[in-house]
Protein backbone atom coordinates (compact mmCIF):
# COMPACT_ATOMS: atom_id res chain seq x y z
CA UNK A 1 0.00 0.00 0.00
CA UNK A 2 1.33 3.68 -1.02
CA UNK A 3 2.00 5.54 2.28
CA UNK A 4 0.41 8.97 1.84
CA UNK A 5 1.58 12.09 3.79
CA UNK A 6 0.13 15.12 4.52
CA UNK A 7 1.44 18.05 3.35
CA UNK A 8 0.83 22.00 4.59
CA UNK A 9 1.58 24.38 1.99
CA UNK A 10 0.56 27.58 0.21
CA UNK A 11 -1.16 27.84 -3.16
CA UNK A 12 -1.77 31.03 -5.17
CA UNK A 13 -2.23 32.66 -1.81
CA UNK A 14 -4.63 29.91 0.04
CA UNK A 15 -3.31 27.77 2.87
CA UNK A 16 -3.47 23.63 1.16
CA UNK A 17 -3.42 20.73 2.67
CA UNK A 18 -3.15 17.83 0.78
CA UNK A 19 -2.20 13.79 1.19
CA UNK A 20 0.07 12.45 -1.49
CA UNK A 21 2.36 9.97 -1.81
CA UNK A 22 6.03 11.06 -0.77
CA UNK A 23 7.14 9.53 -4.74
CA UNK A 24 4.37 11.86 -6.67
CA UNK A 25 6.64 15.01 -7.59
CA UNK A 26 4.95 18.47 -7.52
CA UNK A 27 3.84 18.14 -11.13
CA UNK A 28 1.68 15.20 -10.48
CA UNK A 29 0.26 16.32 -7.18
CA UNK A 30 -0.53 19.66 -8.52
CA UNK A 31 -2.14 17.75 -11.72
CA UNK A 32 -3.46 14.89 -10.10
CA UNK A 33 -4.16 15.29 -6.69
CA UNK A 34 -5.55 19.11 -6.67
CA UNK A 35 -6.58 19.20 -10.59
CA UNK A 36 -5.19 22.13 -11.11
CA UNK A 37 -4.09 21.01 -14.64
CA UNK A 38 -2.77 24.25 -15.86
CA UNK A 39 1.07 23.13 -15.19
CA UNK A 40 1.79 21.55 -18.17
CA UNK A 41 4.37 17.92 -18.27
CA UNK A 42 6.59 17.80 -21.15
CA UNK A 43 9.89 16.26 -20.66
CA UNK A 44 9.83 14.73 -16.92
CA UNK A 45 13.25 15.76 -16.97
CA UNK A 46 13.63 19.93 -16.28
CA UNK A 47 14.63 20.45 -20.46
CA UNK A 48 11.28 22.13 -21.08
CA UNK A 49 9.88 24.59 -18.88
CA UNK A 50 6.17 23.27 -19.21
CA UNK A 51 5.90 22.59 -15.74
CA UNK A 52 7.47 26.09 -14.60
CA UNK A 53 5.96 27.21 -11.11
CA UNK A 54 6.96 30.02 -9.11
CA UNK A 55 7.76 28.90 -5.83
CA UNK A 56 8.61 31.68 -3.11
CA UNK A 57 10.05 34.07 -5.83
CA UNK A 58 12.05 31.38 -8.00
CA UNK A 59 10.64 29.70 -10.78
CA UNK A 60 10.81 25.61 -10.53
CA UNK A 61 10.41 22.85 -12.26
CA UNK A 62 7.58 21.12 -10.80
CA UNK A 63 8.72 17.33 -12.11
CA UNK A 64 11.72 17.97 -10.87
CA UNK A 65 10.54 18.36 -7.12
CA UNK A 66 8.81 16.09 -5.28
CA UNK A 67 5.17 16.85 -3.50
CA UNK A 68 6.29 16.79 -0.31
CA UNK A 69 9.18 18.92 -1.18
CA UNK A 70 6.12 21.71 -0.97
CA UNK A 71 5.57 21.85 2.74
CA UNK A 72 5.28 25.54 4.15
CA UNK A 73 6.08 27.24 0.65
CA UNK A 74 4.50 29.83 -1.03
CA UNK A 75 3.69 28.49 -4.40
CA UNK A 76 1.99 30.48 -7.41
CA UNK A 77 1.04 27.89 -10.71
CA UNK A 78 -0.86 29.88 -13.54
CA UNK A 79 -4.40 29.17 -12.10
CA UNK A 80 -3.30 32.29 -9.88
CA UNK A 81 -1.98 34.77 -12.33
CA UNK A 82 -5.50 35.98 -13.47
CA UNK A 83 -7.18 37.70 -10.89
CA UNK A 84 -10.40 35.96 -11.37
CA UNK A 85 -11.78 37.21 -14.95
CA UNK A 86 -9.60 39.44 -15.27
CA UNK A 87 -6.13 38.32 -17.19
CA UNK A 88 -2.81 39.13 -15.99
CA UNK A 89 -1.26 41.62 -18.33
CA UNK A 90 1.10 39.20 -19.11
CA UNK A 91 -1.34 36.64 -20.32
CA UNK A 92 -2.85 39.77 -21.70
CA UNK A 93 0.08 40.68 -24.03
CA UNK A 94 0.63 36.80 -24.41
CA UNK A 95 -2.78 37.26 -26.62
CA UNK A 96 -2.03 40.90 -28.12
CA UNK A 97 1.15 39.58 -29.50
CA UNK A 98 0.13 36.11 -30.85
CA UNK A 99 2.57 34.36 -28.68
CA UNK A 100 1.26 30.88 -28.63
CA UNK A 101 0.13 28.56 -30.91
CA UNK A 102 -0.30 25.32 -29.46
CA UNK A 103 -0.35 26.67 -25.91
CA UNK A 104 1.24 23.67 -24.08
CA UNK A 105 4.13 25.68 -23.18
CA UNK A 106 2.50 28.99 -22.52
CA UNK A 107 1.47 28.28 -18.77
CA UNK A 108 5.60 27.40 -18.24
CA UNK A 109 6.93 31.04 -20.32
CA UNK A 110 4.14 33.03 -18.28
CA UNK A 111 5.21 31.47 -15.00
CA UNK A 112 8.93 32.11 -15.88
CA UNK A 113 8.02 35.71 -17.39
CA UNK A 114 6.19 36.63 -13.72
CA UNK A 115 9.12 35.77 -11.71
CA UNK A 116 11.44 37.44 -14.20
CA UNK A 117 9.02 41.14 -13.78
CA UNK A 118 8.84 40.28 -9.98
CA UNK A 119 12.24 40.69 -9.90
CA UNK A 120 13.42 42.69 -12.43
CA UNK A 121 10.49 45.23 -13.60
CA UNK A 122 12.52 46.76 -16.38
CA UNK A 123 14.58 43.80 -18.10
CA UNK A 124 16.66 43.95 -21.21
CA UNK A 125 15.69 41.92 -23.91
CA UNK A 126 18.75 39.69 -23.05
CA UNK A 127 17.48 39.23 -19.40
CA UNK A 128 14.25 38.38 -20.89
CA UNK A 129 16.06 36.09 -23.20
CA UNK A 130 17.74 34.25 -20.84
CA UNK A 131 14.85 34.15 -18.09
CA UNK A 132 13.07 31.96 -20.75
CA UNK A 133 15.92 29.88 -21.87
CA UNK A 134 14.64 27.25 -19.82
CA UNK A 135 11.46 27.07 -21.15
CA UNK A 136 11.13 25.05 -25.17
CA UNK A 137 8.07 25.92 -27.78
CA UNK A 138 8.44 24.18 -30.61
CA UNK A 139 5.67 26.81 -32.56
CA UNK A 140 5.96 30.48 -32.03
CA UNK A 141 10.03 31.14 -32.80
CA UNK A 142 10.08 32.99 -29.71
CA UNK A 143 10.05 36.38 -30.83
CA UNK A 144 6.71 36.66 -30.01
CA UNK A 145 7.13 35.81 -26.39
CA UNK A 146 10.00 38.03 -26.11
CA UNK A 147 7.89 40.78 -27.50
CA UNK A 148 4.78 40.02 -25.17
CA UNK A 149 7.17 39.71 -22.10
CA UNK A 150 8.50 43.55 -23.16
CA UNK A 151 5.23 45.24 -23.52
CA UNK A 152 3.81 43.34 -20.27
CA UNK A 153 6.93 45.28 -18.32
CA UNK A 154 6.09 48.19 -20.27
CA UNK A 155 2.39 48.23 -19.77
CA UNK A 156 3.33 47.36 -15.76
CA UNK A 157 5.83 50.48 -15.57
CA UNK A 158 2.87 52.83 -17.21
CA UNK A 159 4.79 53.17 -20.03
CA UNK A 160 3.36 52.39 -23.73
CA UNK A 161 4.44 49.95 -26.18
CA UNK A 162 7.85 50.46 -26.70
CA UNK A 163 9.31 51.17 -29.77
CA UNK A 164 10.57 47.42 -31.42
CA UNK A 165 8.97 48.75 -34.66
CA UNK A 166 7.96 45.22 -36.23
CA UNK A 167 5.50 43.95 -33.68
CA UNK A 168 2.21 42.93 -35.68
CA UNK A 169 -0.96 44.05 -34.13
CA UNK A 170 -3.15 40.82 -34.69
CA UNK A 171 -4.08 39.19 -31.51
CA UNK A 172 -4.01 35.63 -30.69
CA UNK A 173 -6.89 33.97 -33.17
CA UNK A 174 -7.56 30.47 -33.49
CA UNK A 175 -8.47 27.92 -31.57
CA UNK A 176 -5.44 28.65 -28.78
CA UNK A 177 -6.77 32.46 -28.61
CA UNK A 178 -9.89 31.30 -28.12
CA UNK A 179 -9.63 28.45 -25.30
CA UNK A 180 -6.68 30.73 -23.68
CA UNK A 181 -9.07 33.83 -23.45
CA UNK A 182 -11.79 31.23 -22.48
CA UNK A 183 -9.40 29.93 -19.47
CA UNK A 184 -9.28 26.50 -20.99
CA UNK A 185 -5.80 26.54 -21.97
CA UNK A 186 -4.01 27.96 -19.04
CA UNK B 1 9.08 6.23 -10.01
CA UNK B 2 8.79 3.46 -7.12
CA UNK B 3 7.91 4.28 -3.80
CA UNK B 4 9.87 5.87 -1.54
CA UNK B 5 9.88 7.09 2.56
CA UNK B 6 10.92 11.11 2.91
CA UNK B 7 12.30 12.57 5.86
CA UNK B 8 13.15 16.27 5.82
CA UNK B 9 15.43 16.55 9.51
CA UNK B 10 15.91 20.00 10.73
CA UNK B 11 19.60 19.37 12.30
CA UNK B 12 22.53 17.61 11.05
CA UNK B 13 22.39 14.98 14.14
CA UNK B 14 19.33 14.05 13.20
CA UNK B 15 19.85 14.02 9.43
CA UNK B 16 23.47 11.97 9.82
CA UNK B 17 21.14 9.46 12.37
CA UNK B 18 18.51 8.66 9.69
CA UNK B 19 21.18 7.68 7.43
CA UNK B 20 23.18 6.02 9.46
CA UNK B 21 20.18 4.00 10.36
CA UNK B 22 19.23 3.08 6.59
CA UNK B 23 22.51 3.26 4.98
CA UNK B 24 22.65 1.82 1.42
CA UNK B 25 18.43 2.08 1.40
CA UNK B 26 19.25 6.15 2.16
CA UNK B 27 19.55 8.87 -0.24
CA UNK B 28 20.25 12.70 0.33
CA UNK B 29 18.21 14.76 -1.56
CA UNK B 30 19.47 18.48 -2.18
CA UNK B 31 18.15 20.13 -5.20
CA UNK B 32 16.48 16.66 -6.85
CA UNK B 33 17.69 18.25 -10.17
CA UNK B 34 19.50 14.83 -10.83
CA UNK B 35 18.24 12.92 -8.52
CA UNK B 36 14.55 13.05 -9.33
CA UNK B 37 15.01 12.05 -12.61
CA UNK B 38 17.44 9.11 -11.91
CA UNK B 39 14.66 7.64 -9.20
CA UNK B 40 12.24 8.66 -11.97
CA UNK B 41 14.75 6.61 -14.68
CA UNK B 42 15.30 3.65 -12.12
CA UNK B 43 18.97 3.95 -12.15
CA UNK B 44 18.73 4.94 -8.38
CA UNK B 45 15.91 3.23 -6.43
CA UNK B 46 16.58 4.29 -2.63
CA UNK B 47 13.80 3.30 0.03
CA UNK B 48 14.39 6.59 1.86
CA UNK B 49 15.05 9.91 0.85
CA UNK B 50 16.31 12.28 3.08
CA UNK B 51 15.96 15.97 2.04
CA UNK B 52 18.68 18.12 3.67
CA UNK B 53 16.96 22.12 2.71
CA UNK B 54 15.63 22.17 6.20
CA UNK B 55 19.19 21.82 7.93
CA UNK B 56 20.44 25.45 8.68
CA UNK B 57 23.79 24.50 8.35
CA UNK B 58 23.68 22.97 4.95
CA UNK B 59 21.58 25.87 3.78
CA UNK B 60 23.73 28.62 4.20
CA UNK B 61 27.12 30.38 2.67
CA UNK B 62 29.46 31.97 5.32
CA UNK B 63 32.53 33.99 4.05
CA UNK B 64 35.11 35.81 5.74
CA UNK B 65 38.42 37.00 4.44
CA UNK B 66 40.25 35.17 8.18
CA UNK B 67 37.88 32.32 7.63
CA UNK B 68 37.22 31.79 3.59
CA UNK B 69 34.30 30.04 2.65
CA UNK B 70 32.15 27.52 3.80
CA UNK B 71 29.42 26.35 1.36
CA UNK B 72 26.37 24.67 2.35
CA UNK B 73 25.82 21.45 0.68
CA UNK B 74 22.15 22.76 -0.06
CA UNK B 75 22.45 25.98 -1.15
CA UNK B 76 21.03 26.14 -4.46
CA UNK B 77 23.08 27.56 -7.54
CA UNK B 78 21.43 30.89 -8.12
CA UNK B 79 22.04 31.87 -4.21
CA UNK B 80 25.47 31.59 -4.75
CA UNK B 81 25.13 33.62 -7.91
CA UNK B 82 22.97 36.14 -5.91
CA UNK B 83 25.76 36.42 -2.86
CA UNK B 84 28.14 39.57 -3.30
CA UNK B 85 31.30 37.87 -1.51
CA UNK B 86 30.96 34.61 -3.54
CA UNK B 87 30.87 37.10 -7.18
CA UNK B 88 33.76 39.29 -5.67
CA UNK B 89 35.97 36.73 -4.34
CA UNK B 90 35.03 33.16 -6.26
CA UNK B 91 34.43 34.44 -9.33
CA UNK B 92 35.11 31.37 -11.27
CA UNK B 93 33.01 29.36 -9.20
CA UNK B 94 30.37 31.04 -9.11
CA UNK B 95 30.14 31.54 -12.88
CA UNK B 96 30.20 28.04 -12.99
CA UNK B 97 27.43 27.43 -10.74
CA UNK B 98 25.19 29.80 -12.78
CA UNK B 99 25.84 28.26 -16.28
CA UNK B 100 24.27 24.49 -14.62
CA UNK B 101 20.91 24.69 -16.48
CA UNK B 102 18.40 27.21 -16.94
CA UNK B 103 17.36 29.35 -14.13
CA UNK B 104 14.72 26.87 -13.26
CA UNK B 105 17.32 24.66 -12.32
CA UNK B 106 19.64 26.72 -10.82
CA UNK B 107 16.90 27.69 -8.49
CA UNK B 108 17.36 23.70 -7.13
CA UNK B 109 20.41 22.43 -8.39
CA UNK B 110 23.28 22.81 -5.64
CA UNK B 111 26.76 22.63 -6.17
CA UNK B 112 27.23 20.17 -3.29
CA UNK B 113 24.65 17.74 -5.26
CA UNK B 114 26.75 18.91 -8.19
CA UNK B 115 29.56 16.96 -6.94
CA UNK B 116 27.98 14.14 -5.01
CA UNK B 117 26.06 12.68 -8.01
CA UNK B 118 29.62 12.17 -9.15
CA UNK B 119 29.30 13.21 -13.43
CA UNK B 120 32.49 13.76 -14.95
CA UNK B 121 31.06 16.68 -16.75
CA UNK B 122 29.82 18.35 -13.40
CA UNK B 123 30.58 22.19 -14.37
CA UNK B 124 31.46 23.29 -10.60
CA UNK B 125 33.72 20.19 -9.51
CA UNK B 126 36.88 21.68 -11.71
CA UNK B 127 36.31 25.18 -10.52
CA UNK B 128 36.04 23.48 -6.65
CA UNK B 129 39.25 21.49 -7.77
CA UNK B 130 41.13 24.59 -8.84
CA UNK B 131 39.61 26.79 -5.57
CA UNK B 132 41.53 23.69 -3.72
CA UNK B 133 38.33 22.98 -1.91
CA UNK B 134 37.82 20.71 0.61
CA UNK B 135 34.54 18.37 1.62
CA UNK B 136 33.08 17.98 4.74
CA UNK B 137 31.15 14.86 5.36
CA UNK B 138 29.21 13.80 8.25
CA UNK B 139 28.62 10.05 8.58
CA UNK B 140 28.02 6.83 11.26
CA UNK B 141 31.71 6.74 12.36
CA UNK B 142 31.95 10.69 12.24
CA UNK B 143 33.04 13.70 10.77
CA UNK B 144 36.05 13.87 8.17
CA UNK B 145 37.53 16.40 5.45
CA UNK B 146 38.59 15.33 2.03
CA UNK B 147 39.45 17.30 -0.83
CA UNK B 148 37.33 17.51 -3.87
CA UNK B 149 40.24 16.55 -5.86
CA UNK B 150 39.45 12.70 -5.60
CA UNK B 151 36.10 12.76 -4.38
CA UNK B 152 35.22 11.41 -7.20
CA UNK B 153 36.12 7.73 -8.29
CA UNK B 154 34.38 6.76 -11.08
CA UNK B 155 31.13 8.34 -13.22
CA UNK B 156 28.32 8.51 -10.30
CA UNK B 157 31.09 6.87 -7.96
CA UNK B 158 32.34 8.95 -5.11
CA UNK B 159 33.98 8.51 -2.01
CA UNK B 160 31.14 8.64 -0.09
CA UNK B 161 30.34 5.77 2.29
CA UNK B 162 27.13 4.64 2.98
CA UNK B 163 25.02 6.64 5.81
CA UNK B 164 27.45 9.46 4.40
CA UNK B 165 26.35 12.89 3.98
CA UNK B 166 28.10 16.05 2.78
CA UNK B 167 28.11 18.77 5.05
CA UNK B 168 29.73 21.79 3.52
CA UNK B 169 32.55 22.91 1.25
CA UNK B 170 35.20 24.49 2.53
CA UNK B 171 37.31 27.07 -0.08
CA UNK B 172 39.92 29.09 1.56
CA UNK B 173 39.99 32.80 1.47
CA UNK B 174 41.81 34.14 -1.76
CA UNK B 175 45.46 35.52 -0.87
CA UNK B 176 45.28 39.49 -1.79
CA UNK B 177 45.61 39.11 -5.66
CA UNK B 178 44.16 35.98 -5.95
CA UNK B 179 41.21 34.70 -8.50
CA UNK B 180 39.74 32.05 -10.18
CA UNK B 181 37.72 31.70 -13.57
CA UNK B 182 35.93 28.89 -14.80
CA UNK B 183 34.81 28.18 -19.12
CA UNK B 184 33.32 25.11 -20.83
CA UNK B 185 33.07 24.71 -24.28
CA UNK B 186 29.60 23.46 -25.51
CA UNK B 187 27.95 23.61 -29.11
CA UNK B 188 25.61 26.03 -28.04
CA UNK B 189 24.91 29.32 -26.17
CA UNK B 190 23.69 27.99 -23.12
CA UNK B 191 22.00 25.11 -21.83
CA UNK B 192 24.06 21.67 -22.38
CA UNK B 193 25.96 19.53 -20.80
CA UNK B 194 30.23 20.42 -21.18
CA UNK B 195 32.65 18.96 -23.91
CA UNK B 196 34.92 20.35 -21.67
CA UNK B 197 35.42 22.11 -18.95
CA UNK B 198 38.25 23.92 -17.28
CA UNK B 199 38.60 25.89 -13.91
CA UNK B 200 41.69 27.66 -13.07
CA UNK B 201 42.56 29.86 -9.78
CA UNK B 202 45.99 31.88 -9.62
CA UNK B 203 47.64 33.71 -7.02
CA UNK B 204 50.31 36.39 -7.94
CA UNK B 205 52.82 38.27 -6.58
CA UNK B 206 52.12 41.85 -8.55
CA UNK B 207 55.36 43.07 -8.05
CA UNK B 208 56.90 40.62 -10.67
CA UNK B 209 53.93 39.48 -11.98
CA UNK B 210 55.06 35.98 -10.87
CA UNK B 211 52.81 32.87 -9.69
CA UNK B 212 52.42 32.17 -6.36
CA UNK B 213 49.82 29.82 -6.58
CA UNK B 214 48.16 28.37 -9.23
CA UNK B 215 45.97 25.18 -9.51
CA UNK B 216 43.95 23.97 -12.99
CA UNK B 217 40.58 21.68 -12.61
CA UNK B 218 39.04 19.89 -15.88
CA UNK B 219 35.89 18.37 -16.68
CA UNK B 220 34.83 16.16 -19.12
CA UNK B 221 37.90 14.68 -20.52
CA UNK B 222 38.10 11.40 -17.95
CA UNK B 223 36.05 9.01 -15.79
CA UNK B 224 36.41 12.12 -13.33
CA UNK B 225 37.00 15.66 -13.20
CA UNK B 226 40.97 15.80 -12.95
CA UNK B 227 43.43 18.01 -11.46
CA UNK B 228 45.84 18.85 -13.42
CA UNK B 229 48.78 18.93 -11.19
CA UNK B 230 51.68 19.25 -13.55
CA UNK B 231 50.19 22.10 -15.35
CA UNK B 232 49.40 23.58 -12.02
CA UNK B 233 53.28 23.09 -10.80
CA UNK B 234 54.76 24.28 -13.94
CA UNK B 235 53.65 27.94 -13.54
CA UNK B 236 54.31 28.50 -9.94
CA UNK B 237 56.99 31.28 -9.78
CA UNK B 238 57.11 31.70 -13.34
CA UNK B 239 56.22 35.44 -14.42
CA UNK B 240 52.80 34.72 -16.16
CA UNK B 241 54.11 35.23 -20.05
CA UNK B 242 52.22 34.04 -22.97
CA UNK B 243 55.21 31.05 -22.94
CA UNK B 244 54.14 30.24 -19.21
CA UNK B 245 50.49 29.59 -20.20
CA UNK B 246 51.17 27.81 -23.26
CA UNK B 247 53.34 25.27 -21.71
CA UNK B 248 50.52 25.03 -19.11
CA UNK B 249 48.02 24.07 -21.85
CA UNK B 250 50.35 21.88 -23.31
CA UNK B 251 50.83 19.79 -19.34
CA UNK B 252 46.94 20.49 -19.30
CA UNK B 253 46.31 18.36 -22.44
CA UNK B 254 48.84 15.72 -21.09
CA UNK B 255 46.87 15.66 -17.84
CA UNK B 256 43.64 15.15 -19.68
CA UNK B 257 42.17 11.41 -21.22
CA UNK B 258 39.13 11.84 -22.56
CA UNK B 259 37.26 9.46 -25.05
CA UNK B 260 35.11 9.62 -27.97
CA UNK B 261 31.67 10.11 -27.15
CA UNK B 262 28.26 11.87 -29.30
CA UNK B 263 29.49 15.12 -27.50
CA UNK B 264 32.90 14.94 -29.09
CA UNK B 265 36.05 13.08 -30.03
CA UNK B 266 39.08 12.55 -27.43
CA UNK B 267 41.19 14.35 -30.09
CA UNK B 268 38.90 17.63 -30.18
CA UNK B 269 38.59 17.24 -26.47
CA UNK B 270 42.14 17.17 -25.89
CA UNK B 271 42.59 20.10 -28.77
CA UNK B 272 40.03 22.25 -26.35
CA UNK B 273 41.76 22.04 -23.17
CA UNK B 274 44.39 23.61 -24.58
CA UNK B 275 42.58 26.59 -25.31
CA UNK B 276 40.33 26.81 -22.40
CA UNK B 277 43.35 26.75 -20.22
CA UNK B 278 44.65 29.39 -21.82
CA UNK B 279 41.70 31.47 -21.81
CA UNK B 280 41.00 30.98 -18.28
CA UNK B 281 44.96 31.03 -16.97
CA UNK B 282 44.56 34.78 -18.68
CA UNK B 283 41.03 35.66 -17.24
CA UNK B 284 42.12 34.62 -13.52
CA UNK B 285 45.28 36.44 -14.12
CA UNK B 286 43.31 39.61 -15.39
CA UNK B 287 40.83 39.13 -12.40
CA UNK B 288 43.98 38.45 -9.62
CA UNK B 289 45.93 41.63 -10.89
CA UNK B 290 42.97 43.51 -10.43
CA UNK B 291 41.79 41.83 -6.98
CA UNK B 292 43.25 43.78 -3.97
CA UNK B 293 41.47 42.28 -1.08
CA UNK B 294 43.21 42.42 2.51
S1 LIG C 1 7.99 18.62 -17.72
FE1 LIG C 1 9.17 19.62 -16.24
S2 LIG C 1 10.70 20.56 -17.42
FE2 LIG C 1 9.63 19.41 -18.91
S1 LIG D 1 2.95 27.27 -28.66
FE1 LIG D 1 3.21 25.21 -29.15
S2 LIG D 1 4.99 24.69 -28.04
FE2 LIG D 1 4.84 26.79 -27.73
Amino acid sequence: MANKVIVETNINGDPVELLCEPRQSLLEVLRDVLELTGSKEGCLTGDCGACTVVIDGRPVCSCLMLGVEATGKKITTIEGLAAGASLHVLQQKFLENASLQCGICTPGFLMSAKALLDRNPNPTEAEIRYSLAGNLCRCTGYDKIVRAVTDAAAAMAGRGRPAHGTVPSETASGMAGEMLAKGEVK
Amino acid sequence: MHAINYEAPKSLDEAVKLLAAHGEKARPLSGGTDLLIQLRAGTRRPEFVVDIKEIPELARISFSLQHGLKLGAAVPCIAIHENGDMRKYYPGLTEAAHLIGSLQIQSRATVGGNLCNGSPAADTTPALVALGAQARLAGPKGERIVPVDGFCLAPGRTVLQPGELLVELQIPAPERHASDAYLRFIPRNEMDIAVVGVGAALSLDVSDDRVVEARIGLGAVGPTPIFAAEASKSLIGKTLDAAAIERAAKLAVAAATPIDDMRGTAEFRRHVVGVLTRRTLAIAAERARAANQR
